[in-house]
């Protein structure tokens, strides 16, 4: 369809959720009255490692309601991925903060005075994920042969690179309210995937399907971290509200959420690569660690995903990737925001640039060298289409900031008090379930014919990114309708089908298809009727369709070989930035970025999702350290835990392209994690051209200061070892 | 809380007198005994903003204000800053996306609403530093602001 000719996708609707969300009238979980309510709290570990000995209640229980393990009817786990997790210790404590106790009174300030005393048996706790000998999760990726590949090799360049845990930071802490209603469970809250804590609940509470029912409420920010952690204090909630036969309010505040809820995990990454002189790349040997944390959750697929990424945007014939996440006895890490790629695309873009001091090549020069192409295949083997666009954000990124001459321009600042550095980072990003994940999750997504247009019902979640207004105007467009004659449903287990979590940016590009594919029917059966008209003859319509895997595409998860991604987003920012050599202080300048998404439906909320994304991503390259202390985050409070204010975010830049995946909603790819990916390795890609070696990140002023000053040896230092 | 006192104090212009403990903090006030929901609590330590509100005319964060010390005092909330269409800022908050996942959002308009027309980007950032905001990375936050008219 010729873009002159669509009247909703394309363009910049008013969103949904715009004007309740402006005068306050938005309501989130804590702004929900229910009559009769308890208050609840959770008593945690303060050790990371050993065993329960005794609890005491040292308080009048006059009004309390206190849970522990053997008030769970069902199993105790927050069923998952691996059913490692239990919702409350019983006697086994693997990390600090882990649930042991549940605690509510109605009145707050009681149920925050009553004091608890654990006693524990300690025991030797391991917080170093390569001393681990528990490992979640191996990945072996194989193409070529790697032996053949480095025989090939003029120069090998060889580096290690860290990245720190990164705290969510969504503003409104997590929280729900459960409700004990019909025989069962009602559980209202802060959620991106309410069928992931409708099936937690069920195997807690012994229940079936239609006696589990999950609201979620007005979401304010997950960026993954409510991707698996609601089920925890869904399950938590409703144990104290299925004994207290009463509502029971269960929400954090900024210290707990930040001391006991996943992060990103941390990770090692080293990196053995060989290229010949014109930076041709004919062995690429990657090892990653990741931190898992003291249980499983979604480590698995998180390596996953971060495995498949770790050879970045590049193509050569012989690679070897391992990865393993490991069990450590630090709160258990989890999903967020590009899901082990942000780890992994940091390592492969800080090498690429010591890949090129090391050819002699400039940082543009070695990508242009080896990018993806089409026609191309990734370390799994998948055979790039035509919507790879590898090159085109490269080159446009590049023209749009002047790199070339900058590079040169600031070359001449090293050494000198306010030096000036830019680099760049070319990255991409797979849209949707990793591998056949998207065919095992079958999702499904249902349109309803309303009198004045279609009613949306999909379990996909509002968070901020515009769920609700991108998927109406797919439907709207796909319907014929207006923008205005679509509806959105809440995201209520009652009411929707299992659209698949609100992850893995597969929101629009798989969600949106199935939605499209809906309406298509849909307009198909009204003929020339209204939907008034169509009503009045026929009776009700509602349409349910499920994902269909696009033609020819293959995957094995024995040998991680095939089509892991149905397609790929690409993206290459620009950093520009100084560094104060007397307080060691980075003040980034200016970010660019260009993206290339296939089709944005709404360009405006695609926009913003890349310059949110990308913020974070500063945050995560500069400022977000989680200081571990024994295995407890020492600076859970944002007065020390520092994330981006708007003094600390240049002027950002934002260029979108669009070149059409076959398979996704009016071309459409997925947008909401790929920002994230690139950030971390521009900025210390910047901080190399100002003249400073960091390899670990946060780059803080610390970091900074006891990097060694590049020099010009380093150059043909080929054999360099860490 | 068995402590009360009575506070008086106006609240979107209407004067309320509210038997509350004197050191409760202003936002629950807001929240629990006016039913004003839309300031919210991200951090309840005064870093994040987004429990912003107007303490006779100039943006405080509610969280760290005790009922006692806003006695006599003129309180605007988000509920009280527009009339049936909005006052300007929350118009072009919903049009240029300044408003994602919406928690900083009341925080956020209370904060801008001290600039006055046409603010520079300086005095923009400056007045919006105490106020955090984890989806936009900010850039539609002044776009907002700039258009608003």
């Amino acid at each position: 369809m010729p873009a002159h000719r669509l009247k909703s996708v394309g363009r910049n609707v008013p969103r949904k959720d715009g004007f309740d969300k402006v005068t306050g009238a938005a309501r989130y979980i804590d702004d929900i009255a229910f009559p009769n309510l308890l208050h609840a709290r959770t008593i945690r570990s303060t050790i990371p490692c050993g065993a329960v000995a005794g609890i005491h209640l040292d308080f009048d229980a006059a009004g309390f309601t206190a849970v522990d393990h053997r008030d769970i009817p069902g199993r105790n786990i927050v069923a998952l991925i691996d059913d490692d997790q239990p919702c409350l210790a019983e006697k086994t404590i693997r990390h600090v903060a882990e649930p042991i106790l549940l605690l509510a009174h109605e009145d707050r300030e009681r149920l925050l005075g009553a004091t608890v005393r654990v006693d524990y048996t300690a025991a030797a706790a391991n917080f170093d994920p390569e001393r681990s000998t528990l490992a979640f999760k191996r990945v072996a990726i194989d193409k070529g042969d790697i032996d053949a590949g480095f025989a090939m090799a003029d120069v090998i360049v060889e580096g290690e690179y860290r990245c720190g845990h990164q705290e969510q930071l969504y503003i409104e802490p997590n929280g729900v309210v459960a409700v004990p209603e019909r025989g069962g469970i009602t559980v209202y809250g802060s959620m991106q995937c309410p069928y992931y804590v409708h099936r937690a609940l069920k195997v807690l509470l012994d229940l079936p399907d239609d006696k589990v029912r999950v609201v979620q409420t007005e979401t304010g920010g997950g960026f993954g971290g409510k991707e698996e952690y609601p089920s925890m204090i869904a399950c938590h909630a409703a144990l104290v509200a299925t004994k207290a036969k009463r509502p029971v309010k269960l929400i954090y505040d900024r210290v707990e959420d930040m001391l006991a809820t996943t992060k990103r995990h941390p990770a090692i990454v080293r990196h053995r690569t060989g290229v010949k002189r014109d930076g041709t790349l004919t062995a690429v040997d990657i090892d990653a660690v990741l931190d898992g944390g003291a249980y499983a959750t979604l480590s698995a697929v998180v390596l996953s995903r971060g495995a498949i990424h770790a050879a970045g945007p590049y193509r050569c014939d012989h690679v070897r990737i391992r990865g393993r996440a490991m069990m450590t006895n630090t709160p258990p890490n989890g999903a967020f925001r590009g899901f082990g790629a942000p780890q992994t695309q940091f390592a492969a873009e800080a090498h690429m640039d010591r890949i090129a001091e090391a050819t002699g090549l400039d940082p543009v020069r070695v990508r242009e060298v080896n990018a993806l192409r089409p026609g191309d295949t990734t370390a799994t083997g998948q055979r790039l289409g035509a919507d790879c666009s590898a090159l085109q954000v490269l080159r446009e990124a590049v023209k749009r900031t002047d790199f070339k001459r900058k590079r040169r321009e600031y070359a001449r600042t090293a050494n000198t008090r306010g030096a000036r550095g830019i680099g760049l980072s070319l990255f991409f990003h797979g849209a949707g379930f990793t591998g056949a994940g998207e065919v095992k999750l079958a999702s499904k997504a249902t349109l309803e014919l309303t009198g004045r247009g279609a009613r949306i019902r999909v379990a996909s979640t509002e968070i901020g990114q515009g769920t609700r207004t991108m998927h109406a105007q797919i439907v709207a467009e796909s319907l014929g309708v207006p923008y205005d004659a679509v509806d959105v449903s809440a995201a209520d287990t009652a009411e929707v089908p299992d659209s698949g979590p609100t992850v893995a940016s597969r929101t629009c590009m798989v969600v949106g298809r199935i939605l499209q594919r809906c309406a298509e029917e849909m307009k198909a059966r009204l003929g020339d009727l209204t939907p008034k008209q169509y009503l009045k003859k026929h009776g009700p319509l509602v349409i349910t369709r499920q994902y269909e895997r696009p033609a020819g595409m293959q995957w094995d998860d024995e040998s991680y070989r095939g089509d892991a991604y149905g397609s790929y987003g690409w993206g290459c920012d620009v950093v520009e930035l100084e560094v104060d050599r007397d307080t060691w202080q980075v003040t980034p300048l200016a970010f660019a970025t260009v993206h290339e998404i296939g089709k944005a439906i709404h360009p405006a909320l695609a926009v913003g999702q890349i310059e949110g994304g990308s913020a974070q991503g500063l945050g995560y390259a500069l400022l977000e350290q989680v200081v571990m202390r024994d295995g407890r985050m020492a600076n859970a409070q944002l007065t020390n835990y520092i994330v981006p204010t708007p003094l600390d975010t240049p002027k950002m830049e934002v260029v979108l392209l669009e070149n059409p995946y076959a398979y996704g909603p009016f071309g459409a790819k997925g947008v909401g994690e790929m920002p994230i990916d690139g950030p971390a390795p521009a900025v210390v890609n910047a901080l190399r051209h100002a003249g400073f070696d960091v390899r670990e990140i946060p780059a803080t002023p610390e970091r900074l200061m006891r990097s060694a000053p590049r020099t010009q040896s380093t150059r043909r230092h080929f054999m360099e070892s860490e | 809380m068995s402590v009360r006192s009575v506070v008086s104090v106006v609240v979107n212009g209407r004067r309320r007198r509210l038997a509350v403990h004197p050191l409760k903090r202003l936002l629950d006030v807001l929240r629990e005994d006016c039913g004003l929901t839309g300031t919210k609590e991200g951090c309840g330590e005064g870093e994040c903003g987004a429990c912003t509100v107007l303490l006779d005319g100039t943006p405080v964060n509610s969280c760290l204000i005790p009922a006692a010390h806003a006695a006599g005092a003129r309180v605007t909330t988000i509920e009280g800053l527009g009339g049936r269409r909005g006052h300007p800022l929350q118009r072009a908050f919903v049009e240029h996306g300044g408003a994602q996942c919406g928690i900083c959002t009341p925080g956020m308009i209370m904060a801008a609403v001290v600039l006055g027309p046409k603010p520079s980007l300086g005095e923009i950032k400056a007045g919006l530093a105490g106020n955090l905001c984890r989806c936009t990375g900010y850039e539609a936050i002044y776009r907002s602001i700039r258009k608003a008219v």
